[in-house]
């Protein structure tokens, strides 16, 4: 077990400095990251409705926020549909102890892109607004929210990614998500929403993600303008929570299924239909 | 049939050395069968091919054998254990190499060696030092200069041999080689079959391999297996299968300058009357038994006949 997490853990940091010495990599970090700095300066001037606070001060923390369940909901399914493809699932399954190896390296490298990701947001942004502030009870919420963030979206992640055969129904899974972004107070208050899709919204972790940075990131006073003019600690604790466990739940059982029907053959179908469907 | 009748005796292999064992495997997939009892046994240090159209079983078997496919019915074992059932201790002892893994381009070449290497590193026995020491694996199977590119940079001929690099790093007892030479130069199979050779000589390991290259199977395999439609249909030497079948055998010589080619049941006589009509004047005489071409030609043909 020890052996495992060890050269588990030393995988995933090949791969994190693979990725973080690679152009292209390098390159769906930053533009992503420029596109949210982009954003948050063109709102600063903005305000929050009902308070004379930065609008673009607030959207920094709420789309850090989006980048934690990027990281763990669509990096994850992602990479799991592109490495059963090209076989690097195959090769788990085909060494000792192999499959456990590479789930260790996948939640450390995909937790280091994240935290990589939202510092070069955090960083930059904290330069272009005014208000951020960060106590010790946000230090605390942190310390508790980072690892939650984590078990809340990698198994639905990786559950997601163990139910697509092919790498092109990604946009099945990119499409919804980019819908909750949309209603879950993000970019825009969530109280702006009609009720019905503030209660969707709420139904998903992206919002509480978006609200738990918030509570980290901005002055209390701001608590007012979000839903039961509170930051909902305990709310966001228990739907991410929930999440957590109907991640765990379901995870395995979907993975385990996958990693069974690896072999030799079906990664070749696999190839034989993207060579065939590229052509087209 | 003559044939069913060798068949039926099978080769023997005792019990107790028995590194592969497979009686009456079964696979249906839905309501085709793709395999109709297929029994067969390997021992230890022998290199068995598997050979046979496309669509005859032969990736089916060999999955069932790797652990990576449930069978119908039939019994398996390899190396004692089930593998349908087998843990990771069993996964440490068998190494696999596929046809299409593109896997790991990132990669440079050694920090995969190293890093795949290190998950046998518990399976270490006195008897056996695993993994392999990765600069001495380089060595054998000539990548030691692209030890640090990058894997995506690699040729198809340079990934195949990183394939069986990875297949090997581990030490296995038993290795499953899956068209191990396709797209390889002639030269790159001249040094893979020099690789297996070695591996079966110094490490006593088994080798199941599929291959459509009938010469490759005549110079790498101790036996050959013919498998056509989900049915073993022969099981020997190339020198035993080519004596299974009833053919002709051809003469070729020269004589003043001039080829001459004849086909003869039995080339006994024939070459006798030749001899005593032109004496010396007859050079360069071969007298070539049914190629392991012929043989499996024909097998196929007559297995099929038989089908219908």
């Amino acid at each position: 077990m020890i052996e495992t997490l060890r050269v588990g853990a030393a995988r995933g940091l090949i791969e994190l400095r693979q990725t973080l010495t690679n152009g292209q990599d390098l390159w769906g970090y930053f533009f992503p990251s420029v596109g949210l700095l982009i954003t948050v300066f063109f709102t600063n001037q903005a305000t929050v409705p009902g308070t004379n606070f930065s609008l673009g001060a607030a959207t920094l923390p709420s789309s850090l926020g989006m980048l934690l369940a990027f990281g763990g909901l669509l990096t994850i399914a992602q990479i799991l549909v592109v490495e059963r493809e090209d076989g690097t699932l195959l090769r788990a399954k085909a060494t000792p102890h192999g499959m456990n190896g590479y789930l260790i390296g996948k939640v450390i490298a995909v937790g280091g892109m994240t935290l990589f990701s939202v510092l070069i947001v955090l960083i930059p942004g904290a330069f272009l607004v005014d208000g951020l502030r960060v106590d010790l009870g946000g230090v605390l919420t942190l310390i508790w929210l980072l690892p939650l963030a984590v078990v809340a979206t990698m198994p639905i992640g990786a559950a997601v990614g163990s139910s697509i055969e092919n790498p092109r129904n990604l946009g099945f899974v990119m499409m919804p998500i980019f819908g909750l972004v949309a209603i879950s107070g993000i970019f825009y208050p969530i109280t702006g929403m009609p009720g019905w899709l503030q209660a969707v919204a709420q139904g998903f972790p992206i919002y509480w993600l978006g609200l738990g940075m918030r509570s980290v990131f901005l002055p209390d006073a701001l608590a007012s303008v979000e839903l039961g003019d509170s930051w909902r600690h305990f709310e966001t604790f228990g739907v991410l929570a929930a999440w957590a466990v109907a991640g765990l739940l379901v995870a395995p059982i979907l993975m385990r299924r996958m990693a069974q029907r690896e072999s030799g053959s079906a990664v070749a179908a696999r190839r034989e239909r993207a060579l065939t469907t590229v052509g087209r | 049939m003559a044939l069913t009748g060798a068949l039926a005796a099978g080769t023997q292999v005792p019990p107790g050395e028995r590194v592969i064992d497979v009686r009456d495997l079964r696979m249906r997939y839905g309501t085709k069968d793709v395999l109709h009892g297929v029994s067969f046994a390997a021992r230890r240090g022998e290199v068995l091919a598997l050979l046979g159209p496309n669509g005859a079983g032969k990736t089916t078997t060999i999955e069932i054998l790797e652990g990576f496919r449930m069978r119908s019915s039939g019994e398996v074992t390899v190396l004692d254990t089930d593998p349908a059932r087998a843990g990771e201790a069993w996964r440490a002892r068998v190494g696999v190499v596929l046809q299409s893994w593109r896997d790991h381009g990132k990669w440079r070449v050694q920090e995969l060696l190293d890093h795949l290497g290190a998950y046998y590193r518990r399976y270490s026995t006195d008897l056996k030092s695993r993994p392999w020491p990765v600069g001495d694996l380089l060595e054998v199977v000539g990548l030691s200069a692209l030890a640090s590119t990058r894997i995506a940079r690699l040729s198809g001929g340079q990934r195949r041999r990183l394939d069986v690099a990875i297949g090997i790093v581990g030490r296995p007892d038993l290795l499953f080689l899956d068209e191990p030479t396709v797209g390889f130069d002639p030269e790159a199979r001249r040094e893979f079959h020099d690789l297996v050779h070695r591996l079966t000589d110094v490490d006593d390991t088994t080798i199941l391999l599929t291959t459509h290259d009938l010469d490759e199977a005549e110079k790498l395999a101790d036996r050959i297996l013919i498998l056509n439609d989900g049915r073993i249909i022969a099981d020997g030497s190339a020198d035993d299968l080519s004596r299974q079948v009833a053919g002709e055998s051809e003469i070729r010589w020269t004589r003043d300058g001039q080829r001459f080619v004849h086909s003869a049941a039995n080339p006994t006589p024939f070459v006798r009357e030749l001899l005593l009509q032109h004496g010396d004047a007859v050079e360069d005489l071969e007298v070539r038994r049914n190629s392991l071409e012929d043989t499996y030609i024909r097998l196929v043909h007559d297995s099929e006949g038989r089908a219908r």
